[in-house]
């Protein structure tokens, strides 16, 4: 169905791409029932360890293992950079734009982007405006989703900013393939990923209140039902920290406890994975019965730090997103590194026009949704979905933006019939604090199905190890 | 530590004790159920096993006449019976998942493996496995845990709140256990007689690993006042109520920190009881009272340390 589709081992020449050679070379020295072998000890190990993440369907849930792909995505250390250069600049301007938004807004009296635009979004959070954070940072934590689609082009497809998940894969998954294959480790040099926990740390000591020298840090978790439940555990675990539920937190005098057997004890730092609506009934909504009642007064008195800050999904709504470039150059003076995928807002006439006319081509989505949900993938449609897709676009179009169908790159993979192209994606995460630094190592989804271009694990994506070669 | 964390690990400890305990139970139904016995009748070997559970009545919903296929079918593997060994499994995983962070990586796994094993047994598949050898390997699974535990986890608080829960829940079923059987055995003769009454007496030793520690202390035949005494006031034999209560009071002592609890007052009132008892009292104001009262009064302390340890109160010292 597309044409030309890059693929990160097997150039178009018939020859292996340099950051493939040496693993190619290992890789055949497999017999097919021996990859298969290792599969399966794959499966068993990630079973053994349980991690697992929850699926939702209606009457119920279950626990299910993420699908593992054993063949790895490789980066050479050249691609590496440029990506880790792209991020760190792109999330840099995101947070000044975070930090711009609630206070004097600039960038709306220059231009760059319409107030109404900010203002209108349902992530803006008007509680948190005028609230000085330590380094001005918002988002602590920015998992940037990329695409490739040939040597050169890569394209950010979305920003998330809020309580981006994925990374406990990115170590697990580096640990199962060092258990499985340690010899492709001896090899070649291939960048290690397990400082991530260390860094993560150190960026969340970092935006501690004023005065608290030796802060305590801990993990807000919705729950053991929540679907990312594992990572928030793993994360925990590994920082050494307290994970936390909202019912072990109360505030006191300005100030944030939890109840320990020795009495309250002052947390400085909460890491929270549970989204703004449901961080402080009295603030937000009045059901919610994982966050802390009175937390958002004592966030505006800086008596406590949270991390992602309130408010940070302005910037990556997919409204939002189309103005990026922009502010990159407004606020950096620089041209970005990584580009937008071309994207049309469906609340501009022109653009409107023209989707319209398009929609067996596009792929189309819904400015606040997420998780693949609710989108249309145009060239994989019937008439029928189109159509029906259509009129949801005409009720309100503002809604809505479009993008070209990408012809995502592929990465040989180990499915039924043997080896196998499969579209993936890659995020990377930045974290921000005093400074902002990158990992080098991603997650990297894989849509299993094949031709299919949906990579979300809710939707039968997998995950693949990401190896970022030393060089 | 977090109130909530020690309530998790308290009950992971608890939940997989009371499997093993629940094992045992099974275990020795099983055995004396095969004898030939003068009623002959098969519930009188199998009601014990129900009654030493919290609701004995819910059974009978279920089934009708106690027998060893029901039993087992209801105490080991029954999903809708919160006490079957099943539910206690799930319940102890569950817990432990909570608390992944704090429990070792090995501690995980195994209870985990244990879940994961026992999560699709069903009855047939038990049938054929054999119930002495499910009931020995879910002793060997707690058996390995309680070591992995040991060996693994990091001895700070949360150890201790599991050590705990596992000792005060040992205390309770080892003392539910004597109860149920020494009522049943007793009424024959002070002295035991017979071959089958010796079998019966030995099997209740075997229950709680007591058989040859019975052997070694005693050097002499089998009296039901010395199995009552054995398994109450022997301070050496892990499963005696004396020795969990010896552990009762080392954790407690690890966790208060110098602080006045009422849980600690409980503790020392408890234990004085099993340290300076005397087995002829005991017997003769009654073994069952003794019993009633020390199961009543280990589930106040089981209250009273979740009020001292798990219900923080909201005032600030900072």
């Amino acid at each position: 169905m597309i044409e030309n589709i890059f693929d990160e081992m097997n150039a178009a020449d018939g020859s292996i791409r340099r950051p493939y050679e040496v693993f190619e070379t290992y890789l055949r020295s497999f017999p097919p029932e021996q990859l298969q072998k290792k599969r399966d000890e794959a499966d068993q190990l990630f079973r053994r360890m349980g991690i697992t993440f929850l699926v939702y369907f209606e009457g119920g849930s279950a626990e299910r293992l993420i699908p593992f792909d054993i063949l790895p995505r490789i980066l050479s250390g050249r691609e590496w950079r440029r990506l880790e250069e792209g991020c760190v600049q792109r999330v840099k301007a995101l947070n000044m734009f975070l930090h711009d938004i609630y206070h004097d807004r600039e960038v709306c009296k220059a231009g760059v982007m319409p107030e109404e635009l900010i203002l209108a979004n349902s992530a803006y959070r008007p509680e948190a405006h005028g609230i000085d954070l330590p380094f001005g940072v918002y988002a602590h934590i920015a998992g940037i989703d990329v695409v490739r689609v040939s040597e050169d082009e890569f394209y950010v497809l979305e920003d998330n900013l809020r309580t981006p998940s994925g990374v406990s894969y990115m170590l697990e998954n580096r640990e199962v393939m060092m258990r499985l294959f340690p010899e492709a480790f001896a090899r070649q040099a291939i960048a290690p990923v397990d400082n991530y926990c260390d860094k993560l740390l150190r960026t969340l000591r970092s935006v501690a209140p004023q005065g608290r020298d030796d802060p305590t840090v801990v993990l807000l978790t919705p729950g053991r039902y929540n679907s990312a439940y594992f990572e928030h555990v793993f994360l925990a675990e590994q920082m050494g920290i307290e994970l936390v539920e909202g019912q072990d937190l109360f505030v006191e005098g300005g100030k944030v406890y939890m109840r320990t057997t020795l009495g309250p004890q002052r947390v400085d730092v909460i890491y929270r994975r549970i989204d703004d609506d449901f961080l402080d009934p009295l603030a937000f909504r009045p059901d919610s019965v994982l966050g802390v009642p009175g937390i958002l007064s004592v966030v505006r008195e800086g008596g406590v730090s949270l991390a992602n800050a309130i408010g940070g999904g302005v910037a990556d709504d997919k409204a939002t997103y189309t103005y990026v470039p922009e502010l990159i150059r407004f606020y950096l003076g620089e041209e970005p590194i990584l580009a937008n995928v071309p994207t049309y807002r469906l609340r501009d006439e022109p653009d409107l026009k023209y989707a319209l006319e398009h929609l067996d081509e596009l792929v189309v989505k819904e400015v606040h949704g997420s998780g693949g949900y609710g989108m249309l993938i145009g060239p994989t449609s019937t008439k029928e979905e189109i159509a029906a897709y259509r009129e949801r676009i005409l009720a309100d179009p503002a809604l809505f933006i479009a993008q070209p169908t990408l012809a995502l790159s592929t990465c040989p993979t180990l499915v039924e019939e043997g080896i196998a192209p499969r579209h993936v994606d890659l995020r990377p995460f930045v974290l921000s604090g005093e400074e902002t630094v990158l990992i080098p190592g991603a997650f990297t989804r894989v849509a299993l199905r094949e031709g299919s271009l949906v990579v979300n694990s809710s939707q039968g994506g997998g995950t693949k190890d990401t190896w970022v070669l030393q060089e | 530590m977090l109130s909530r964390s020690a309530e998790d690990l308290y009950w992971m400890a608890r939940y997989m004790e009371r499997a093993e305990n629940t094992a045992r139970v099974l275990d020795v139904s099983n055995r004396t159920a095969v004898l030939p016995s003068e009623e002959g009748s098969q519930s009188l070997h199998w009601r014990p096993a129900l009654e030493i559970g919290p609701d004995p009545a819910a059974f009978y919903e279920h089934y009708d006449e106690p027998d060893a296929a029901s039993i087992i079918g209801y105490m080991a593997l029954d999903r809708e019976n919160p006490s079957s060994i099943w539910s206690c499994i799930r319940a102890a995983r569950e817990n432990a998942r909570a608390e992944r962070a704090r429990i070792s990586t090995e501690m995980w796994e195994s209870l985990n493996d244990t879940w994961l094993e026992i999560q699709v047994l069903d009855p047939e598949a038990l049938e054929r496995w054999g119930y002495r050898k499910f009931f020995d390997w879910i002793k060997e699974r707690s058996h390995l845990f309680r070591g992995v535990t040991l060996g693994t986890m990091l001895q700070d608080d949360g150890f201790q709140f599991a050590r705990l829960g596992g000792f005060l829940e040992r205390a309770d079923n080892t003392a539910r256990i004597l109860d149920v059987k020494y009522h049943m055995l007793l009424p024959s003769t002070a002295e035991v007689g017979g071959a089958v009454d010796y079998y019966q007496w030995s099997a209740l030793l075997r229950s709680v690993s007591a058989f040859a520690a019975y052997r070694k202390v005693y050097r002499d035949t089998i009296t039901p006042a010395r199995v009552a005494e054995l398994l109450i006031l022997n301070e050496d034999l892990p499963r005696s109520l004396h020795a969990c209560h010896n552990m009762v009071c080392v954790t407690l002592d690890e966790l208060i920190g110098g602080r006045r609890l009422e849980g600690r007052r409980l503790a020392g009132e408890i234990h004085a009881s099993l340290k300076y008892g005397r087995i002829d009292e005991i017997v003769t104001k009654g073994l069952h009272e003794f019993l009633e009262e020390f199961i009543f009064a280990n589930n106040r302390l089981g209250h009273q340390v979740q009020q001292d340890f798990m219900m923080s109160e909201v005032v600030v010292v900072d």
